[in-house]
C-alpha cells in the first residue's frame, strides 16, 4: 500500500476502534499515522535501524518491532499510547535496555517505545531530600547530582551506570546495598503514568502515604505491564559518614553461609553483604587483582556504614565474630582505596566470569539464607550433571543467588544444557521456599518457571489484576505472567526441556 | 494458636452463595477508623486464627496468621532484641497483626525506617473467590509477579482476607535517647528536615505546639556522639513518651472533637488552620483538631501541597461521627481517574464485593 492510499484508508477509519472492528493497522499506516505528531527523526521503521531494539541486556532472546519510537515530551508520549490503544498496537516500553530477563524484548506485531529522551533530573529537594527526575534517567546519575547536598539514591544495581530509573521502577531493582536500604519500592515516592488508554494519572504523592489502595506498591515491579512512567519522585537519604569493609575468607562455603546468620544475631544490618566461591574468586583475581586470597573456597565482603562511631564500634564486632564463625582470615581495608579494591572484584565478577568462558548464563534465584549450603551443594552435583562449570555470587545478605553457568554455544547442545541447568536451579529455589527472581525479573525468561512458583488461580488473580489496569492487555503482553495454556503445555512436556531461540554473552546483572 | 484457613474459606464460599456481604472481625481495636461498619453485615471473625507460623531471627522474617495478637508477636521479637520496625500503632492489647497491616499504619519510626507496607513480604489471602492465594514470601528479594502483598496494607479488607502475613523484622536499636528543644514551628519544621538529610541516627522526631522532640536510636556511641550535636535536654522516660505519641495518648489527643490527620510532604511549612496540631513523622504527619467537624474544604488546597486528609478518629459523639461518614468517606477523595481504578481493581479480587464493603471508599 502506497504512502497516499494508506492516509486515505487510516483517515476513513480514524473515528472506529480497532477492537471493535478486528482490522490492525499495518506497518506503514501506523508509521504514517505517528509522524503526523512526532518529528521524522523520532520515528524509526527502517529494519537496519530497529535492530538497535531488537534485544534487551538478555540477547539470547531477539524480535524486530513493527515501528520503534522515541518521543520527547509527554504529550507525544500520550499520543502514541492513544494511538495504540485505538489501534490495538500492542507497545514494549525501554529504558537503557540493561535488564536481564527480556522484559524490554519488543514484539513483531508492536510498539517499541523508547523512553531515552526523557533524561532530565527536573529537580532535587535538598530539604524534603527527593529528586524529581524523568524516566530515561541513569540511575547513578540522580546520585552524582544529588552528591552536593551530602545526598543519594539507596538502591544500586550492579549496572547502575547504565540502567535508567524508569526501568528500575518496572524491574523494582534491587542492588548490593538493599539488605539495609531497600529496594526500589522503598524509595520511590509518587510516579506519573500514563495508563494504557493514554491518560496521565499520578500515583503516590511527596508525603509517605497517599489515599486509597497501594497502587504505587504495585507498579514497582510490574514489569512495564500496568502503565508507561513518564517521572519519578524518588526519596534521596543522607550519605553515610563513614563506610569500611571487611573480606573474611572461608575453606569452607557453608561456614561463609553460616557466618551472615551470625552477624544479624549480633543486631547489625551490614549495608552490603556479599558472597563469592571459589571460581569467582579466581575470575575476579585473574581479572582486577583485588588482592583477595586465591586459596579460599570461599569469601564474604562486608560493608558497614553509619556515623563514625557506629562503624567503628560494628566493624569490631563483626571482625571478631568472623574469626569465632572459623573464617581463616579477616581483613579490614586500610583505606578508601583498598575498599574500593575489595569492592571491583565483587562489582566485575561477571565479565571476569565472562572472561573464563565463551558465554555464561546468569541466574536469580533467592532463597532462605538457611538454605544456602542446601541449595550449593545442589547446584555443583547439577554442575557435574550437566558437564558445565558454575561460578556463584551472591547478595548473601538477602540470600539472593546468581549462580554463572559457563558453557559455549558454539559446541552443540550446550546452550540447551545451561539453560536446562537454570531452569533447575530455579525450581529449586522455588522449593526450598525461595522464588525464581528476586531482582532481574520474570519478563519472557522465566515466564514458565511462574508455573512452577504459583497456583493457576494465583496467575489468574494476577491476570485479572492486569485486566483492571490494561483490559486490552496492550502493555507488555505476554511477558512476566504466563497465559494459562502455556503453564499446561510447560507442566506436560516437564521442566527440562526449554525453548532455545539464540545464544549471546550474558554481560550485565 | 490454630490454623482455620479452611473453615474460613467455607465462610467466604457461603456468603458467595448466599450473596452475603462480610465484615471482617478482628479485635474490633481500629473499627473507629475509615468507612462505617455495617452492623447488618454478616460478621466474619478471624481472631481465632492464629499463631506464629514461623519465626527465622537470624533470616530476619516472622510468619503469623491474622488472627495473632501484636503483643504476642512482639514479645516474641523482643526475646531476640528484634522489633517491627514500622512501630505500630494498636489502639489495644488485643490489636491483632492482620487488621494492623489491612489499616497499613505505622508509628513515629516511619519516615526512618519505613512504613507498614515496607516490611510486608508475603501474605496468604482468600480473595473474593473463596481462593486461598498465596504471594510473595519470606524472602527479601522477590520481584515473581505482582507485589499483591503490598496492595492488600491499607485496603482495609476491601480485596480479601487475610490469612498470613510474613514480615521483615529488623534488630533493636543497642541504645535510644530522646531529646527536647523548644522552638517556633517554623523553625521545628525546618530543623526536623535539616536533621533528617543529615547521617545523625534518627528514629523518631515529633513537635507538641512549643517543643520539639527528636529520638536517636543505634549503637551507644554513635546515639551519644549525635546527642551531643542536636543539644537540648534529654527526656527521662523515653518510651512512654513515644508510646504516647504512637498510640495517641499524648495529652494533646485528649479531645472529644474530631481528629484528623494531614499526610504532607515533611518540609510544608505550618499550615495555619483554626484548632491545634501535634506535628509527627519529621514534618510528613500532622494530626489536627479543629475547631469545628466539617473540614471537606480543605481537601483541595491540601491535594494542592502534595498532601491528603482524612478523618482518623472521633472520639467523643457517635452521632456526629455517622452524620460525617454517612455523606463523606472517612479518608480523602479520590480523582475520578483513580477511583475508576480503584473500583476495578476491587472488581479483580473481589468481583461480587463481597469483603468490607464501604469500609475504604462508600464506592467499593
Amino acid at each position: 500500500m502506497d504512502a497516499r492510499s494508506s492516509a486515505l484508508a487510516l483517515s476513513e477509519r480514524s473515528a472506529l476502534n480497532a477492537y471493535d472492528t478486528g482490522i490492525l493497522m499495518n506497518k506503514a499506516e501506523l508509521t504514517i499515522a505517528l509522524k503526523r505528531f512526532l518529528p521524522d527523526c523520532a520515528v524509526i521503521s527502517e529494519q537496519e535501524a530497529l535492530r538497535a531494539y531488537e534485544c534487551d541486556g538478555l540477547p539470547a532472546y531477539r524480535k524486530m518491532p513493527l515501528v520503534a519510537v522515541l518521543p520527547q515530551t509527554v504529550e507525544q508520549l500520550q499520543q502514541v499510547v492513544q494511538l495504540c490503544h485505538q489501534q490495538a498496537v500492542p507497545v514494549v516500553a525501554r529504558g537503557a535496555a540493561t535488564g536481564l530477563s527480556g522484559g524490554a524484548l519488543p514484539l513483531e506485531n508492536g510498539l517499541l517505545l523508547g523512553l531515552s529522551r526523557f533524561n532530565k533530573i527536573l529537580n532535587i529537594n535538598p530539604l524534603a531530600r527527593t529528586a524529581r527526575v524523568q524516566p530515561g534517567v541513569r540511575n547513578l546519575a540522580i546520585s552524582e547530582a544529588a552528591a552536593k547536598y551530602g545526598l543519594y539514591y539507596a538502591p544500586d544495581p550492579s549496572s547502575q551506570i547504565a540502567c535508567t530509573i524508569g526501568g528500575n521502577v518496572a524491574e523494582n531493582s534491587g542492588g548490593v546495598h538493599c539488605l539495609k536500604y531497600g529496594l526500589t519500592v522503598h524509595n520511590v515516592l509518587e510516579l506519573k503514568v500514563i495508563t494504557p488508554q493514554g491518560e496521565l494519572l499520578t500515583i503516590g504523592s511527596a508525603a509517605l502515604d497517599s489515599a486509597g489502595y497501594d497502587i504505587l506498591a504495585l507498579m514497582n515491579g510490574s514489569e512495564g505491564m500496568l502503565g508507561i512512567v513518564v517521572e519519578i519522585l524518588v526519596k534521596l537519604l543522607p550519605r553515610p559518614e563513614r563506610a569500611q569493609v571487611l573480606l573474611a575468607a572461608f575453606d569452607d562455603v557453608e561456614k561463609a553461609a553460616d557466618s551472615v546468620g551470625e552477624i544479624i544475631a549480633a543486631g547489625i544490618i551490614p549495608a552490603g553483604l556479599e558472597m563469592m566461591d571459589a571460581l569467582a574468586i579466581q575470575a575476579a583475581e585473574d581479572f582486577v587483582h583485588a588482592g583477595y586470597p586465591r586459596d579460599a573456597n570461599a569469601i564474604l565482603l562486608c560493608e558497614v556504614d553509619g556515623t563514625n562511631e557506629e562503624v567503628s564500634e560494628h566493624s569490631k564486632k563483626i571482625y571478631d565474630l568472623l574469626l569465632s564463625c572459623g573464617a581463616t582470615e579477616v581483613r579490614t581495608a586500610r583505606d578508601e582505596a583498598e575498599r574500593l579494591r575489595f569492592w571491583q572484584g565483587r562489582k566485575s565478577a561477571f565479565p571476569a566470569v565472562g572472561r573464563m568462558s565463551p558465554d555464561y548464563y546468569c541466574m536469580d534465584g533467592t532463597v532462605p539464607r538457611k538454605k544456602l549450603a542446601q541449595v550449593l551443594t545442589r547446584i555443583s552435583q547439577l554442575s557435574e550433571h550437566y558437564q558445565l562449570p558454575v561460578a556463584n555470587v551472591f547478595h548473601a545478605g538477602d540470600g539472593n543467588l546468581h549462580p554463572l553457568i559457563l558453557y559455549d554455544a558454539n559446541q552443540p547442545g550446550e546452550l540447551q544444557r545451561a539453560e536446562d541447568f537454570g531452569a533447575e536451579i530455579l525450581e529449586l529455589s522455588v522449593q526450598v521456599g525461595g522464588t525464581i527472581t528476586g531482582e532481574h525479573g520474570v519478563g519472557h525468561e522465566k515466564i514458565h518457571q511462574m508455573c512452577v512458583q504459583f497456583s493457576e488461580p494465583e496467575l489468574e488473580q494476577f491476570r485479572a489484576l492486569k485486566r483492571a489496569f490494561d483490559p486490552h492487555s496492550l502493555l507488555n503482553p505476554g511477558k512476566a505472567i504466563p497465559q494459562p495454556r502455556s503453564c499446561s503445555e510447560y507442566k506436560l512436556i516437564g521442566s527440562c526441556n526449554h525453548d532455545t531461540s539464540g545464544h549471546q554473552h550474558r554481560e550485565h546483572e | 494458636m490454630s490454623d482455620h484457613s479452611i473453615a474460613l474459606q467455607q465462610r467466604v464460599q457461603e456468603a458467595l452463595q448466599q450473596k452475603q456481604a462480610l465484615t471482617i472481625q478482628g479485635s474490633g481495636s481500629k473499627n473507629f477508623l475509615g468507612g462505617l461498619i455495617d452492623h447488618n453485615l454478616t460478621p466474619l471473625p478471624v481472631i481465632k486464627h492464629c499463631g506464629v507460623v514461623n519465626y527465622e531471627p537470624k533470616e530476619l522474617v516472622i510468619t503469623a496468621r491474622a488472627g495473632t495478637s501484636l503483643t504476642a508477636i512482639q514479645s516474641l521479637l523482643a526475646e531476640q532484641h528484634q522489633m517491627l520496625a514500622f512501630e505500630p500503632p494498636a489502639f489495644s492489647e488485643q490489636a491483632t497483626l492482620g487488621g494492623t497491616i489491612a489499616c497499613g499504619l505505622s508509628g513515629p519510626r516511619r519516615p526512618y525506617t519505613g512504613s507498614a507496607r515496607d516490611f510486608v513480604l508475603g501474605s496468604k489471602i482468600i480473595n473474593g473467590q473463596a481462593e486461598i492465594l498465596h504471594f510473595g514470601g519470606e524472602v527479601m528479594k522477590n520481584v515473581a509477579g505482582y507485589d499483591v502483598s503490598r496492595l492488600m496494607v491499607g485496603a482495609m479488607g476491601t480485596l480479601g482476607l487475610i490469612l498470613e502475613l510474613s514480615l521483615k523484622v529488623l534488630p533493636q536499636p543497642e541504645q535510644e535517647i530522646s531529646l527536647t528543644l523548644e522552638c517556633p514551628v517554623n523553625e521545628a519544621i525546618e530543623q526536623m528536615n535539616k536533621w533528617s538529610a543529615t547521617p545523625l541516627p534518627i528514629s523518631a522526631a515529633c513537635y507538641d505546639g512549643a517543643n520539639l522532640y527528636i529520638r536517636l536510636s543505634g549503637a551507644a556511641t554513635a546515639v551519644s556522639a549525635g546527642s551531643k550535636r542536636i543539644g537540648g535536654d534529654i527526656i527521662a522516660d523515653c518510651k512512654a513518651f513515644w508510646y504516647n505519641v504512637r498510640e495517641l495518648q499524648h495529652g494533646f489527643f485528649n479531645t472529644d472533637k474530631f481528629l484528623w490527620r494531614l499526610s504532607l510532604p515533611s518540609d510544608t511549612p505550618y499550615i495555619e488552620l483554626p484548632g491545634k496540631q501535634f506535628i509527627d513523622w519529621g514534618g510528613a504527619q500532622r494530626w489536627y483538631i479543629a475547631d469545628t467537624d466539617n473540614k471537606q474544604n480543605l481537601y483541595s488546597s491540601i491535594a494542592q501541597q502534595g498532601g491528603q486528609l482524612s478523618l482518623f478518629r472521633a472520639s467523643g459523639d457517635n452521632s456526629a461521627r455517622n452524620s460525617f461518614l454517612t455523606h463523606n468517606d472517612a479518608f480523602h477523595p479520590l480523582s475520578t481517574a483513580l477511583l475508576a481504578l480503584h473500583k476495578q481493581l476491587k472488581h479483580a479480587f473481589d468481583p461480587q464485593g463481597i469483603f468490607n464493603p464501604g469500609r475504604l471508599y462508600r464506592e467499593l
